[in-house]
């Protein structure tokens, strides 16, 4: 069965009895074995996966039900809660914390009979675009070791990448799954805000936040997405609206959907040239393929990465706050006995300087005299945002755009400078502001050796379309 | 004491925070009851452990708004949480999810009464927020420990405006909001559990003068004797300052209950940023018409409202509607019985008189008493039409009625202790006739023009009667057969 090529294809091995789950594991604890150099993952569970494996297999046998990701070998992302495993958001605050609960994710994904084989390395608390921003230090991308798999599901894209795992878990504040999958030459799905519970799953920006997958291809992102979405009663701002098998609507009957692009985003002079005249040439074959391709104007766009970063930081500096070593967490020694002390210790010697870079920014964005001026101007773009989005998609069903202004970096490259980092999430942040689905395709390759993908869009909680031309462009365009 | 001196005012605004009566926690299910051991009403959510999210409990709305209509107030439509943030170890999530700054219930406010009449106190508002745990200094040597059953209990905060002038006036106030809170069933109104607790914010200006002082708060007073006694002692407190050419400084303070006086806790030097922020993960509630009616339908009817209407229905005095109205217990049961007899004002009487006297004697509320409205009718309709006299039925057939357990009636029991009066006239004017008889020398004198004798022969007669006569019918047969 190897190399994987998909989950269906994997479980149908199973059943007709050519593999096993056990084997299936075997592979993974060696491939994981053989790349403990890429840093991709934080902690394993050989024993566990084996015994889980063992299970599954005699369960099958034994002709009992099996679950929509029997034996799918999973890896997530060190911010989603697993009962009794380590939670440590790639943090010196939570080493050695391990979840009381299960996110509601993965209380689904093992529902379904998924193998949680390990967790991924990824920047501290989410925050970064190249997971060098990590407690256990820099994850690397399998294509060219010294460059950065992206970030800050790296972890999750390069267990994706050099086959650690079958699909894995990730989380997309603004860009953290589809930035990586790019860089890594995956796919890399960004689910509607609401779409998927957020319980068990580390805030960041509360209101940017959702649980992402990194997978080999979109029928398996889509048969995951499937079962981890939908209503939960520990989540207020869950949709409840019905989920669809979003895999068995990839290839069901549909007319041509209209594309948009926004002018401005294939202007910006950040643009790699390459990135730029690929997707210039893509859409003059879609259009000679028949797909009506709509030029849009977009000229909010400088506004959207310091719109981002005021939001964004904000709620973090508000969702950090519980992490104080009070009830659990990193408790600077000797302990401080004065309150503030004892706060300011845990706190500066727990968190990292990113970290601590942006809890400061949101908590300046916030403080009484600036707040109008950052937070409320910040809310104000973002309505305005939501309402052009609006218009938008009554002109065009799917949205077109690069993922990333170019294609991976060199580990330690650009680490000098923060904002030129934050700058390069200005395609990516824009699905996380109005809150639309998004995913990254690597249907390009640079000249320079590295893959680089297609981002697509659509209006909110329209997976299926979004999926289903995807999936169209992945059998009709992907290169080799 | 309203009138701490000639030259000052005093001002004051209260802050109440009850616990409301909700089941589970007011953003998660944990049990929100009082009492239990140390940490065990707990989980992920309350504790912030990584991931964990609020779900807002809609109990608790339904009981914030019903406190809001009782109280007058206008009720906010659009509402959401917001965080404030400080840290304490007893805050869990860094924050404090609170209605602080967009109040589910705007204005309205309290009737109070005290020594000088009656006086609305206006409302600033009513707004929800979550508890906080306990910190405990006092358990361990080397450590403060936090209780972290009470974080997460769903509050409200009853904000009054600056318009109280003494702690005569806020004691009154406080104790109707108990009132208010309990017959509602918003809150169990304990404030030694800390259920209902209250801080006080005062200041003093001269008499006349637009312009408020500088303000001292003084925290968790709980008891209302207890805010009485601080906000007097801060006044004088005050005062004396002011006359002495102190400053007075913005400070919070609290109450030893042992001296009766106040004392520093912290000087504010600037106001604490909290950096509230609309929670992103709680989306705003809307509160609908059919919410309102539906709550406004179930209220039940308030001790105000109640006297109003004893007044106007039963045609009773005020002091007698008011007493009656202040008891849930004791208005029903006077209801109850003015269901079976229409002599109102003779219930009242009864109940305010040897009734309360009974449940005062044996520590009894109304409704631990065997004796029914009904047979507290029946006995009230005997001394109305004369059956058994008034000083009878209350000392001797009323508490053979509370002993009696075979479920006889008064009119049965008044006979089998023989208390029915005596109104057969021939049998009394034939005592009558024995009685003047008997002693002609008064008759005499009496007719003479010593009228005060009268008593003297009633007297003489009812003893004959063993108190059986008819006192009314008596005299007017004897003053008749000294007439002739």
């Amino acid at each position: 069965m190897y190399p994987f090529a998909s989950i269906n294809a994997y479980q149908q091995q199973l059943f007709a009895g050519t593999t096993s789950c056990k084997e299936a594991v075997e592979f993974y604890l060696q491939q994981i074995e053989r790349q403990e150099h890429l840093n991709a993952l934080v902690a394993v569970f050989p024993q566990e996966a084996r015994q889980r494996a063992e299970l599954l297999d005699a369960k099958r046998k034994a002709g009992t039900s099996t679950g929509k990701l029997h034996g799918v070998v999973v890896t997530i992302k060190d911010v989603i809660a697993w009962e009794q495993h380590p939670l440590s958001a790639s943090s010196n605050i939570l080493k050695g914390f391990h979840s009381i609960y299960n996110s509601t994710a993965v209380q689904k994904l093992v529902a379904e009979d998924a193998i949680i084989i390990g967790i991924n390395n990824c920047d501290e608390f989410a925050m970064g675009s190249s997971n060098e921003k990590s407690a256990f230090g820099p994850v690397r991308n399998k294509i060219d070791e010294s460059r950065v798999p992206g970030g800050s599901s790296g972890g999750s894209a390069v267990a994706v990448q050099a086959h650690l795992c079958m699909v894995s878990l990730g989380s997309d504040t603004g860009g953290s799954v589809r930035q990586p999958a790019d860089f890594c030459g995956i796919v890399g799905v960004k689910p509607t805000y609401g779409r998927v519970s957020r319980h068990g799953l580390i805030a960041y920006g509360s209101s940017f936040d959702q649980i992402g997958i990194l997978a080999n291809n979109v029928e398996d992102a889509a048969l995951v997405l499937s079962v981890i979405a939908g209503e939960d009663e520990y989540d207020a701002t869950v949709s409840t609206l019905p989920v669809p098998s979003y895999a068995e609507e990839l290839t069901s009957a549909s007319t041509k959907p209209v594309i948009g692009y926004f002018k401005q985003t294939l202007q910006h002079e950040g643009l790699d040239e390459e990135i730029r005249s690929s997707h210039l040439a893509f859409i003059a074959q879609l259009k000679q393929d028949g797909y009506q391709v709509k030029e849009l104007e977009f000229d909010l766009i400088d506004y959207i990465v310091p719109t981002y970063y005021v939001l964004t930081t904000a709620e973090a500096s508000s969702n950090l706050s519980r992490f104080d070593g009070v009830r659990y967490g990193y408790q600077a020694t000797p302990v401080k006995e004065e309150l503030t002390e004892f706060y300011s210790a845990n706190r500066s010697e727990g968190f990292g300087k990113e970290v601590q870079r942006r809890i400061m920014l949101g908590t300046f964005v916030l403080s009484a005299g600036y707040y109008d001026a950052y937070y409320t101007k910040a809310q104000q773009v973002r309505r305005k945002l939501f309402e052009q989005t609006k218009l938008v998609f009554s002109e065009v069903d799917v949205l077109l755009m690069p993922v990333s202004p170019s294609t991976a970096f060199k580990i330690g490259e650009k680490n000098s400078n923060p904002v030129e980092m934050y700058l390069a999430d200005i395609y990516t942040v824009f699905a996380n502001l109005v809150g639309i689905p998004g995913l990254s395709i690597p249907l390009f390759q640079h000249s320079n050796g590295l893959p680089f993908g297609l981002q697509m869009m659509t209006k909110h909680f329209d997976e299926v379309s979004l999926l289903r031309l995807a999936h169209t462009f992945m059998q009709t365009y992907k290169a080799g | 004491m309203s009138n701490y001196s000639e030259k000052y005012e005093a001002v004051v605004g209260l802050e109440v925070h009850a616990q409301l009566l909700t089941k589970s926690k007011l953003f998660c299910g944990d049990d929100a009851s009082f009492g239990a051991l140390p940490n065990t009403h707990v989980s992920p959510i309350v504790l912030a452990h990584p991931g964990t999210l609020p779900k807002l409990n809609k109990d608790a709305i339904a009981l914030a708004v019903r406190m809001g209509l009782a109280c007058n107030c206008t009720i906010e439509r659009k509402n959401y949480f917001a965080r404030k943030h400080y840290f304490y170890p007893d805050l869990p999530k860094g924050y404090q999810l609170s209605q602080h700054t967009t109040p589910i219930c705007v204005g309205g406010f309290v009737k109070i009464k005290t020594a000088a009449g009656e006086r609305n106190i206006q409302l600033n508002r009513i707004h929800m927020e979550e508890d906080a745990g306990k910190s405990m200094h006092d358990q361990d040597e080397q450590y403060s420990v936090v209780d972290y059953n009470r974080a997460g209990v769903p509050l409200i905060e009853i904000v009054s405006e600056p318009d109280l002038h003494s702690g005569d006036e806020a004691a009154a106030y406080l104790t109707e909001i108990r009132k208010l809170v309990r017959t509602l069933n918003v809150c169990d109104g304990n404030m030694e559990e800390g259920s209902l607790r209250c801080d006080a914010n005062i200041s003093i200006r001269l008499k006349g003068d637009p312009k408020l002082g500088t303000k001292v708060e003084i925290k968790n007073l709980n008891s209302i004797r207890f805010l009485k006694k601080a906000i007097d002692h801060e006044v004088m407190r005050m005062i004396e300052m002011k006359e002495k050419g102190e400053t007075i400084l913005q400070q919070t303070r609290g109450f030893n209950p042992d001296t009766e006086t106040t004392f520093a806790i912290r000087t504010k030097e600037d106001a604490d940023d909290y950096r509230y922020m609309a929670d992103p993960d709680l989306p705003p509630f809307v509160i609908t018409d059919e919410f309102i009616a539906d709550i406004q339908a179930s209220l039940p009817e308030l001790s105000e409202q109640k006297k109003e209407r004893f007044m106007q229905q039963y045609g009773l005095p005020a002091y007698d509607a008011g007493l009656l109205s202040e008891d849930v217990e004791l208005a029903a049961y006077f209801e109850d019985a003015a269901k079976a007899i229409t002599a109102y004002k003779q219930i009242a009487n009864w109940l305010l008189g040897p009734v309360k006297s009974v449940l005062n004697e044996e520590g009894k509320e109304i409704n631990q008493l065997t004796l029914t409205p009904q047979q507290l009718a029946a006995v009230i309709q005997l001394v109305e039409e004369g059956k058994v006299s008034h000083t009878m039925a209350v000392q001797k057939l009323f508490p053979a009625l509370l002993q009696s357990t075979n479920g006889s009636s008064a009119e049965q029991l008044a006979q089998e202790l023989n208390l029915l009066q005596e109104r057969n006239e021939d049998a009394l004017q034939q005592l009558i006739e024995e009685v003047l008889s008997s002693m002609p020398q008064k008759v005499t004198e009496y007719k003479k023009g010593k009228k005060g004798l009268l008593g003297l022969f009633v007297g003489e007669v009812m003893k004959k009667s063993k108190g059986k006569a008819d006192p009314k019918l008596l005299n007017q047969l004897v003053t008749e057969k000294l007439a002739n």
